[in-house]
């Protein structure tokens, strides 16, 4: 890909903070999102991998502006659409954006036609002709696999491998350069699921995309990644490169995550991890992992380990590698 | 110990009766662990459902015969089914959280399956409740019987509905897609808490998923649906080493692996028929790579490709004799 | 796209085959025929009023006063002499039109107050607080003070009626407003750089109708009843012209002696009040959004 390339995005110490529980003193400060930095490059897709809570769509909606960041900096395309004239620079690189969400029922309202959803983002930016949208809509629905007949009709009339399609159709129609895929296969059953990824893989490849593709099925972000993020309780503690990340997984969450998918070999899985994701509320100090990690030592207990780069494109944060 | 023969289930719609599941028969002995495997409408469920007989009764039709110790469980009285439910056969769900009772503790709503079936007194129930909670791997079972659902995690509530589930030690449990809902690493834990279960009670296991690799590293034996009929029967390793239906086949085909970079994914082009617009010949004819003219003419029967291993495709049984 | 081959059109039912499952459904469900046919049959008599009758509701008649229920007089005379049957033929006119403008007008400004509290949520508080004042007033007293302020006039009976359902309605518009404000297509619409007004009347109002189109209907029903009460209450619609609760109000007064006075226009608000809810329960029904048309 392409390694030289300055990114187009670049991301650096987001943190994003939910004040939750009402009022005076029973509310209480959840952070989502922690400290979290990295880039994406031009036609690159960076996979982002966690669990629920893990604050991987949070980071997700940021980046499009959908929710604010409580503290750090979000760079798109040299616009820095975190802080005070944040919302003047989102205004200007809006239309290189776009969100594929999970639930294609959800994503579209009932009530319009599949050419006024695909065709909204025109309609809201405005000085297209009638003729130049029709045509629009009828080129993005062949492009996503749709015969362009389907523009009068309405969601309802649709499967869901279908409508995440004309979802994904929305998301093009004003030639986006970065898409942010919020499990967007997630919803879809296996066979709907492989024609939704080699389709977001082939327009990545005809258009020069890149995406920020979110998921938790790590053999899904295995097949579309070019890098891959690992969170864990919202901070970020594995950044790699795909091959390696999969061959030779440094963090201890990593394991246990490749650990637990199922295998038809019976016997072949290792037992997995103990407990569950901490409540955000109330992280244990040092790692956030620690209360689960079979390697944890004493140093763990006390002192958050940071994101250190640790072989060359690779980043952990774990004591483990201190040394390293 | 079950049987099921030639069940098929219909249901009511606006314009009169769909059919849903045509012509299931499968058998179970004790002891054992079955899979079922299917996108959704594959009628997987809905076959697990009708062996509860929890379909709403005026709106559904069934035909076949269910035979649970050598009575037909489609015509016991209603009054019977109850004793067998909960008692004989349990069943957990997808969703924890909207199978429990948020205003109960977890400790009543274990002991009400136990005061029904087994008429226990309040306290006994509450010993009972606090031994089930221990067998499913709950810490601290005494101090936790007391808590309410939403106190729990995600992967706790499903331990609460396998403790209840198997609170009469059934002999038979269903499960319906249990870990769905959950992460990745407590899906793992709670299929090493369902397979260790299934040992130490005795009982026989039918796992309902959409999850190939799931189910293949539980049951000894694998069930894949298709629009609903069954298109393959196998031991699980057979399955997944050499799937003979070309569905199963592309289903797995389909799947992208977390163990290796594949590339594109293979997808099995159009969609799952909706039931009522089915196909007259095989329902999987239109998708089908190896579709022959006889394909479309009329439908085929499950055959025996060799002992133990059933497939609904005469083609392929044809190809699989010619070479050896 | 390779494999992605063009697919074939869905087989679903196309737009107009929806509308049809939905009459169908409708149609099927019983109480919404009955309560449809109720009103439908009290519509076309009024609207049919000067074929079905003398055509003069104000025409006294001294020789005829007190008249009971005949062949002449089907629903009997009142105490000018008027025939009842006339009246409440008329009256229909009067009620079912104070019935559906009050619940139009207070729709309208349910859905401007709801939508507004939904959208500017540092409104929210201060909006809904007002409306809870407003709900803990009975609305017959609210209706009371207003037309007491502004008249005895038909209008004044209507905005009257109007505002005092306004809060309930608001409450009802919030909270469908609320939970599409949060689904994925407004956020898709936010993505895409659409402000406020393309999204409150875009995505959100057209998917709040089907619960206002319900309470529409029960509004209408409380409201024939309400313009019974203010009527009895000496506020309602000015006489001679006649409504089903101004014929009552003038009948009070021989209720003993004529019982027939009283009895049939309240007969008639009786029904269409039955025949409302009926259709607002069969409307609520199949419009419940967890009944999803599909296949």
């Amino acid at each position: 890909m392409a390694d030289t390339t300055d990114p187009i995005i670049r991301v650096r110490n987001l943190s994003r903070d939910f004040q939750v529980g009402g009022r005076g003193r029973k509310r209480q400060t959840l952070h989502a999102v922690s400290d979290a930095s990295f880039d994406v490059l031009p036609g690159e897709t960076l996979g982002v991998v966690g669990e629920s809570g893990s604050g991987k769509s949070t980071i997700g909606r940021m980046l499009v502006g959908l929710l604010p960041a409580t503290r750090g900096e979000i760079e798109l395309f040299g616009e820095t659409i975190t802080g005070p004239s944040g919302k003047q620079a989102l205004a200007k690189v809006r239309h290189k954006l776009q969100f594929v969400f999970q639930d294609p029922h959800a994503a579209m309202n009932p009530r319009m036609r599949i050419s006024d959803i695909i065709a909204e983002p025109i309609d809201v930016r405005g000085g297209w002709t009638r003729k130049d949208r029709a045509d629009r809509v009828a080129e993005l629905l062949e492009l996503v696999g749709l015969s362009a007949a389907f523009a009068d009709r309405f969601p309802h009339e649709f499967s869901g491998g279908q409508r995440q399609r004309i979802v994904i159709a929305r998301a093009l129609a004003l030639d986006p350069a970065f898409i942010v895929c919020d499990e967007a296969v997630a919803a879809l059953d296996v066979s709907m699921q492989a024609q939704v990824i080699n389709l977001l893989m082939d327009l990545q490849q005809r258009l020069g995309l890149s995406y920020l593709f979110i998921a938790h099925d790590l053999a899904v972000v295995r097949a579309v990644s070019t890098r891959i993020a690992v969170l864990y309780a919202g901070e970020i503690v594995e950044l790699s490169d795909k091959r390696s990340l999969y061959t030779d997984p440094k963090h201890p969450y990593t394991q246990a995550l490749l650990a637990a998918i199922p295998r038809p070999e019976v016997g072949t899985r290792k037992p997995p991890i103990r407990g569950e994701v901490p409540s955000l509320l109330n992280r244990p100090p040092g790692c956030t992992l620690c209360p689960r990690c079979p390697k944890a030592f004493d140093r763990c207990r006390t002192e958050a380990p940071a994101l250190r780069e640790v072989a060359p494109g690779r980043k952990v944060a774990c004591h483990l590698y201190d040394g390293v | 110990m079950l049987q099921i023969e030639n069940l098929s289930v219909d249901f009511r719609v606006d314009s009169g009766w769909i059919s849903s599941v045509t012509d299931v028969s499968f058998t179970l002995g004790p002891r054992a662990s079955l899979g079922i495997v299917g996108e959704s409408g594959s009628g997987k469920s809905v076959t697990a459902l009708s062996v509860l007989r929890l379909h709403a009764a005026r709106n559904t039709r069934m035909r076949g015969r269910i035979m649970f110790d050598g009575q037909d469980l489609l015509t016991l009285p209603e009054r019977r089914m109850r004793e067998i439910r909960g008692r004989d056969i349990a069943m957990i769900f997808q969703d924890p959280m909207h199978s429990l009772n948020p205003v109960l503790t977890i400790g009543d709503q274990i002991g009400e399956t136990l005061r029904i079936h087994q008429k226990l007194d309040a306290a006994a129930a509450q010993k009972a409740a606090i031994g089930l909670l221990d067998m499913v791997r709950i810490p601290d079972a005494a101090r936790r019987v007391t808590d309410y659902p939403h106190q729990l995690s995600g992967g706790m509530r499903q331990r609460v509905m396998i403790a209840m589930a198997i609170a009469c030690r059934p002999r038979l449990l269903i499960a319906d897609e249990p870990t769905t809902a959950l992460d990745v690493t407590v899906q793992a834990q709670i299929l090493d808490l369902l397979r260790d279960l299934r040992e130490e009670i005795g009982m026989s296991v039918i796992l309902i998923s959409h999850d190939l690799g799931l189910v293949a590293e539980f049951a000894e034996r694998v069930l894949v649906m298709y629009a609903g009929e069954l298109v393959e029967e196998a031991p699980s390793l057979t399955m997944f080493a050499r799937p003979a239906h070309p569905y199963s086949e592309g289903l797995l085909k389909a799947i992208p692996s977390a163990d290796e970079d594949v590339g594109r994914l293979y997808a099995i082009p159009g969609r799952i028929p909706d039931p009522g617009r089915r196909p007259p010949g095989c329902n999987f004819a239109p998708r089908c790579p190896l579709v022959q003219p006889a394909c479309t003419a009329a439908p085929p029967p499950l055959a025996t490709m060799e002992p133990g291993h059933l497939i609904r495709c005469p083609v392929r049984l044809a190809a699989m004799e010619t070479t050896g | 796209m390779t494999d992605a081959t063009t697919l074939p059109a869905a087989a679903m039912p196309p737009r107009s085959a929806r509308r049809r499952i939905l009459m169908r459904r409708l149609w099927r469900h019983r109480s919404f025929r009955v309560g449809a046919g109720i009103v439908a049959v009290i519509v076309l008599m009024a609207v049919a009023a000067p074929l079905l009758s003398g055509g003069q509701p104000n025409a006294m008649s001294l020789r005829n006063r007190f008249a009971p229920p005949s062949a002449d007089f089907i629903f009997g005379a009142d105490n000018f002499g008027r025939d009842i049957f006339t009246r409440v033929l008329y009256g229909a006119r009067i009620s079912l039109w104070i019935g559906f403008a009050s619940a139009m007008l207070a729709a309208a400004g349910g859905a401007l107050v709801g939508m507004a509290s939904a959208w500017f949520r540092k409104l929210d508080g201060i909006i809904m607080r007002i409306m809870d004042a407003l709900l803990a007033f009975p609305a017959i007293l609210l209706a009371i003070g207003i037309n007491a302020a502004l008249g005895p006039q038909v209008s004044s009976v209507i905005i009257a009626l109007a505002s005092a359902y306004v809060p309930r309605m608001a409450r009802i518009v919030r909270a469908a407003a609320l939970v599409v404000r949060e689904l994925d297509y407004v956020d898709a619409a936010r993505v895409s750089g659409a402000g406020a007004g393309r999204i409150i009347f875009r995505h959100i109002l057209p998917n709040v109708m089907a619960p206002l189109l319900v309470s529409v209907t029960f509004v209408f029903a409380y409201a024939i009843l309400a313009e019974a009460a203010l009527s009895f209450l000496g506020i309602g619609p000015p006489p001679p012209h006649p409504s089903w609760g101004n014929i009552i109000a003038e009948g009070r007064d021989y209720s003993v002696e004529a019982w027939w006075i009283m009895l049939f226009p309240g007969l008639a608000i009786s029904l269409a009040a039955l025949g409302m809810n009926l259709l607002g329960d069969g409307l609520r029904d199949v419009l419940d959004p967890r009944l999803k048309i599909e296949a």
